[in-house]
């Protein structure tokens, strides 16, 4: 289809706004005589409060409130970012409180000052009295989950948050009659999404009353919600809004400051109070990735063709559920539209420990499963001699194939092309012959992985989005969404979307890129990569709906019908002679001044998705291995992605190149550590935790395979948490094709890879040569 | 030690007399007495860049200096690198490459940048880099941070 702005690279809405220092976040925002807040939390990782005197603090000059879980309503609340499920027992698990009076992780937050100053509010913290009654503690799931453990939440048996799984086919039958037999074990560690923005945010009572929260949020929809129903407010009293926001990745699609803040305005009278957590605050206190450790089981012939998989997940939470109970499930289910198995049987266990708490981050739980599931399709590959890219192309699933449990179809596939391209671009052949015999302490090896991910969460979830457009006097429009801007670009793919309907340049699209929940429609937020897909639907039903109404209005002015004529370059052409009739403007300006039938061109619509779009790709790494240090280097990677159309290649790129990097560093430097005695966190900032700086990030290569989805606008699909998928399990093939030596579990840190070289007997190999 | 101290410092260009408290971060004073929020807290503890400005023409982390020692210097933060709505090479080069995403790190980033384009000329990418080495950025793996900086400085060289 031949598109003006579809597919190009138009510059993002904000490009200026934020080179120039001018993008307004939260935390650049000042209101008069505001006051800041501060958060006690238990130094203990499991702890009774039997005491808590705050006669002290509250007795600081300077010192407005001090808020304790005696001073708050005693309501449980959920806090993961989710559209409300009217069915209860779809619901998100209520387990959490603003301040808690029993610590079940070293920084859970205990009591909280508002004052006039920072350092008044420190001040303040450390004249609250606590005693703790401490209690045994657990940091593994294993232990968690031991017969007589100590049990984190009352109603949780085995420390238990969700068990549920998925099967179809007769797995036992597979394994009895297979070929061969395969087991494996791996495992993945705690990490973080180190958004450089911390969480943030500032609340206040309006003179109407009205709780109102400024929030560095993904979901300023739910966050109104949650707020209200942590407070005991009704939902309308409560105004969320969103500015620009400084990075998110997941942990910002969950509720983390914003009930406290609120609470603390209220406490304050209503005066605008800020709550800006700490980098320590946001490694301890937020969210993390689930750290997973998961046992695979496959059936297969001799040959390499899959037949039956029963795959065990253990899944760390921490100290309450936010995501906990979705995602192992979520991600459990993300492999089945791209390996064709006979037989899939699928058990995951979520469970409670003493740690911070794990959520959703970029991929929701699939980087865990993939880096497991495309590790153990290589040690197969291995044992059996088979190449690891004809093994997987062997097993894929066929357009056309409808998942036996979600009943989604694959209207699109385009992995046998990205790994063709993946296989040409990376010269995989070449570098294979390359690559023999190698004996030095430096050795190259090639690794490649797969992945599938959804467009949004349907059938799981409601996928609602909503969309506002009214056209200007002189024929811009003004384009609001709920779905929301975090840095991703999706307010530019919205215009390039509503310009492309409509015959505009994009700049005559006006986003309203900040969200106020009073103000622009209600939509869930940015998650699931679902913005694109989602919120393009209803961006592209509203557009169409202007449309329609101009070609009314000019059919008026004209005579002709409205299906004679078309939109092009703010113009209202007649379509068979190519003759311009009039222009946008006139149009605009009689819907607005006709004495007689003005009536201002809008559409306020949304669109309630009922269909899902896979998504596909593939990583190609080539890595140079020291045996010697046990440092892994990416000499080469590329990230082939089948995306469906690619609405703006630029952007599209950049996701790319984030999500890889994400991913590199998971596979290679970052991990959260803790002291296993006493579960505190060993490295809580930028500086321990090793977040990969650009002298740690290779050259990253993004292309596409473009293919065509009829369920997304212009066949577009997901890319958000796309590229975070398969590069570690690939770095991790690689590191086996260079070394024979195979990882099971990340980072691939040099310590822990020298060590493993050494048991490996790889390091004598060379004392010896030096004797 | 005194309630407030006076501090005048010139930030892009403009003298500024404030009173700040002796504990006062410079970058405090930028954001909050000046309202310059394009400047960045991302870590407080020198680790991010994100609060990146330059000092007496050297970058610096504004969370790690005291206000008291930008006593009579010469500041310049992001809002200070274009020249009116004339962007600066590196600014322009961050639109059409895309250099920015989210854009918490971007000031930070331009201003190393700058003082990196300064320093070093016609630099290679292995200069670049160690000219970016104390910026984090989540979200764009660098890529087209790199590529923005490498078109700035060739265009700068050009002149």
């Amino acid at each position: 289809m031949d598109h003006k702005i579809v597919g190009k690279n138009t510059q993002r809405l904000d490009a200026v706004a934020k080179v120039t220092g001018r993008a307004m976040y939260t935390d650049d925002f000042f209101e008069r005589d505001m006051l800041v807040g501060k958060v006690l939390r238990s130094p203990h990782a499991h702890a009774r409060v039997t005491r808590i005197d705050a006669s002290k603090a509250k007795a600081l000059p300077g010192v407005v409130a001090v808020l304790t879980p005696a001073d708050l309503p005693k309501i449980k609340f959920a806090t993961a970012g989710h559209p409300w499920s009217l069915d209860p027992g779809h619901r998100d698990v209520e387990d959490r409180l603003i301040l808690t009076d029993k610590a079940r992780f070293v920084g859970d937050a205990i009591a909280a000052v508002v004052a006039e100053d920072l350092l008044t509010a420190e001040k303040a913290l450390h004249l609250i009295e606590v005693e703790y009654e401490v209690l045994p503690h657990v940091l593994t799931a294993e232990d968690a989950m031991q017969e007589g453990a100590p049990l984190l939440h009352e109603n949780r048996p085995g420390n238990i948050v969700s068990s549920f799984g998925v099967q179809f086919g007769d797995v036992e039958a597979e394994f009895q009659n297979a070929e061969v037999i395969f087991e494996g074990d791996y495992e993945t560690s705690i990490v973080q999404h180190c958004h450089i923005e911390s969480m943030s945010a500032y609340a206040f009572v309006d003179s109407d009353g009205r709780v109102v929260v400024n929030s560095s949020t993904q979901i300023p929809h739910i966050v109104r919600r949650i707020v209200a129903q942590a407070l005991g407010l009704s939902w309308g009293r409560v105004k969320v809004i969103k500015p620009y926001i400084g990075g998110g990745f997941g942990n910002k699609q969950d509720v983390v400051v914003e009930p406290l803040t609120a609470a603390m305005s209220l406490a304050a009278g209503g005066r605008p109070v800020r709550y800006c957590m700490t980098r320590e605050e946001v490694f301890i206190d937020t969210r993390t990735r689930h750290g997973m450790k998961l046992h695979l089981k496959t059936a297969l012939s001799r040959d390499g063709k899959l037949q039956g998989i029963h795959m065990q997940v253990l899944s760390n939470t921490g100290a309450y559920a936010s995501h906990g109970h979705s995602i192992a499930m979520s991600a459990g289910g993300k492999f089945r539209p791209l390996y064709d198995f006979r037989a899939i049987k699928y058990e995951p266990k979520t469970v409670y420990t003493n740690l911070p708490v794990a959520g959703a981050m970029r991929g929701y739980g699939t980087p865990q499963i993939f880096f497991a599931l495309e590790s153990h399709l290589d040690d197969i590959a291995r044992k059996l001699e088979l190449d690891p890219i004809e093994l997987r192309r062997k097993n894929l699933i066929k357009l056309g194939h409808q998942d036996p449990l979600t009943k989604n179809v694959v209207r699109s596939f385009g992995i046998p092309e990205c790994i063709e391209k993946g296989k040409e671009l990376i010269h995989w052949e070449e570098k294979k012959q390359a690559h023999q015999g190698q004996t030095g302490h430096l050795r190259r090896g090639l690794g490649m992985a797969c992945f599938a991910y959804a467009s949004g969460t349907h059938p799981v979830a409601l996928e609602l989005a909503g969309a506002r457009i009214v056209m200007n006097q002189d024929g811009s429009v003004t384009l609001q969404v709920g779905a929301t801007e975090i840095g991703q670009g999706s307010d530019t793919v919205f215009a390039q979307i509503t310009a492309e309907t409509l015959g505009l340049p994009v700049d005559m699209v006006h986003v309203v890129t900040t969200q106020d929940t009073d103000i622009t429609p209600f939509d869930s937020g940015a998650y699931a990569s679902r913005q694109t897909f989602v919120t393009g639907i209803a961006v592209r039903k509203a557009a169409l709906e202007v449309r329609q109404k101009v070609l009314e209005v000019a059919a008026r002015r004209t005579g002709l019908a409205p299906a004679e004529m078309d939109l092009r370059d703010r113009m209202i052409v007649e379509t068979s002679l190519g003759r311009t009739v009039c222009s946008l403007g006139d149009v605009a300006m009689d819907s607005f001044y006709d004495r007689l039938l003005a009536a201002p061109i809008t559409s306020d619509t949304s669109a309630n998705v009922r269909i899902n779009a896979m998504s596909y790709g593939a990583t190609f790494v080539e890595v140079e291995v020291d045996i010697q240090t046990g440092r892994v280097e990416v000499t080469e990677l590329w990230n082939i992605h089948d995306s469906g159309t690619i609405i703006n290649p630029k952007l599209a790129e950049g996701q790319v190149h984030g999500g890889v990097s994400m991913s590199l560093g998971a596979a290679l430097l970052e991990q959260m550590l803790f002291d296993p005695v006493t579960g505190k966190p060993l490295n809580p900032n930028l500086l321990d935790y090793k977040l990969p700086t650009v002298l740690d990030t290779p050259k990253i290569n993004a292309a596409f395979v473009e293919t065509f989805d009829a369920a997304g606008t212009f066949g577009s699909k997901s890319l958000g948490e796309c590229p975070t998928i398969s590069p570690a399990p690939a770095v991790r093939n690689a590191v086996m094709d260079a070394t024979g030596v195979a990882f099971h579990k990340i980072p691939l840190y040099p310590q822990v890879v020298f060590e493993k070289f050494r048991e490996a007997g790889l390091l004598a190999e060379r004392s010896v040569q030096h004797v | 030690m005194a309630e407030r101290i006076d501090l005048n410092l010139k930030v892009n260009g403009a003298d500024h007399s404030v009173s700040v408290h002796p504990f006062a971060r410079l970058l405090d004073v930028l954001r909050e007495d000046l309202r310059l929020t394009g400047t960045k807290e991302g870590c407080g503890e020198g680790e991010c860049g994100a609060c990146s400005v330059l000092l007496n023409g050297r970058v610096v982390n504004s969370c790690l200096v005291p206000a008291v020692q930008a006593q009579g210097a010469e500041v310049v933060t992001v809002e200070g690198l274009a020249e009116g709505e004339n962007l600066s090479s590196l600014q322009a080069a961050f639109l059409v490459h895309n250099g920015a995403q989210c854009g918490f790190c971007t000031p930070g980033m331009l201003v190393s940048a700058t003082d990196l384009i300064h320093r070093c000329p016609n630099p290679s990418d292995d200069e670049i880099r160690d000219g970016l080495a104390g910026n984090l950025c989540r979200c764009t793996g660098y890529a087209k941070i790199l590529d923005a900086v490498h078109t700035a400085a060739e265009r700068e060289a050009a002149r």
